[in-house]
């Protein structure tokens, strides 16, 4: 079989997971294009150790360690993902611009619309601490308890 | 030999078209199932490759494991089911030029370092799992261990990262209003 064969079925899958990442705005979407090109990337490894066809296995080890990888990569941004739809309800990556570069705007105007209730870096960007107690109006505060464990109610137990 | 090939070039066929389907499909739980054709059309590629160990974990870790983890994360995020109309940037022209781009600087690479070699399937030993656990655990253990480490990190991290303050947030039942006006984006 001539080696051209999976080194370019591996570029055009690897092409449309860039296009897949670039394209997308569902965030989960863009962790499948990832995907796709982390498997083109093992197509090409495969086929060049079979090629090459070493006594290490080079190709088809690095192809598992990849893999492994991918698996693990794909628990932490899915992680994130989550984190992100907790905090703002929705996995939009072109509304996520939090980090974006504007000249000269503050932080009250460059967050625009997207700023929701309970935008848990707000309280970062304020100096104010998130964990503790100040904007606390006192309900909720038996289960708070289990979390603190310098809460004096806690402590004599 | 020949059938062979027509065999990779028909999966290789299949791979492509679905991946296209999965980055252009206005539903996100088809993308998620036709990543699961894609994954199953490159484990074949694999087998015909002779790589018959990391066909089968590909079929277990990425079909089994990884695509189940996407379709959690789709229902979790409330993804809708019916067909979403701005799944895809406004730019994605240019998303296509860069894609076509790379497609074409790689593949004249490839084309024009590697054309005319030829994979000698009957010739290369399988490697199935005597041949892969013996290279893992003689000549690759180093990495073997370090990636234990990294999984230990990864999975210490992902714990972390969706319990932080999760519990905070849904004590003050903050979500419950936010939920419900634009989950679907």
């Amino acid at each position: 079989m001539p080696l051209l064969y999976p080194l370019l079925v591996s570029t055009l899958l690897f092409a449309i997971g860039v296009y897949g990442v670039l394209a997308r705005r569902n965030a989960i979407l863009v962790l499948m294009g990832v995907e796709l090109m982390l498997n083109a990337v093992n197509l090409n490894l495969v086929a060049f150790d079979t090629w090459h066809g070493d006594g290490l296995r080079s190709g088809q080890v690095l192809t598992l360690f990849v893999i492994t990888i991918a698996a693990a990569e794909i628990g932490l941004g899915l992680a994130i993902v989550l984190r992100l739809f907790r905090v703002r309800a929705h996995v939009d990556v072109d509304r996520v611009r939090d980090l974006a570069d504007r000249d000269g705007a503050g932080p009250e105007t460059g967050a625009g619309p997207e700023v929701e209730i309970g935008d848990e870096w707000a309280g970062d960007r304020t100096g104010e601490p998130v964990d503790g107690s100040a904007g606390r109006t006192g309900d909720g505060e038996s289960v708070e308890e289990a979390d603190r464990p310098t809460q004096p109610a806690r402590s004599g137990g | 030999m020949t059938a062979v090939r027509v065999l990779f070039l028909l999966l290789g066929v299949v791979a492509v078209g679905s991946a296209l389907l999965v980055v252009t499909t206005r539903r996100v739980v088809h993308a998620a199932l036709w990543l699961v054709v894609t994954l199953g059309a490159l484990a074949g590629c694999y087998l015909l490759l002779t790589a018959e160990l990391v066909a089968w974990v590909q079929v277990l870790i990425y079909v089994g494991a990884v695509v189940v983890l996407l379709v959690f994360a789709l229902m979790l995020t409330r993804s809708p089911t019916a067909p979403v109309a701005d799944l895809t940037t406004a730019n994605a022209w240019f998303a296509g030029i860069v894609a076509v781009a790379v497609a074409g600087v790689v593949g004249t690479t490839l084309v024009a370092g590697f054309r005319g070699e030829v994979i000698d399937l009957a010739g290369a030993s399988i490697g199935g799992a005597e041949a892969i656990g013996t290279a893992v655990f003689a000549t690759w253990v180093l990495p073997f261990e370090v990636l234990s480490v990294l999984l230990l990190a990864a999975l210490v991290g992902a714990i972390v990262l969706s319990t932080a303050r999760a519990r905070r947030r849904d004590r003050e039942g903050i979500h419950d209003g936010v939920h419900d006006g634009e989950g679907s984006g």
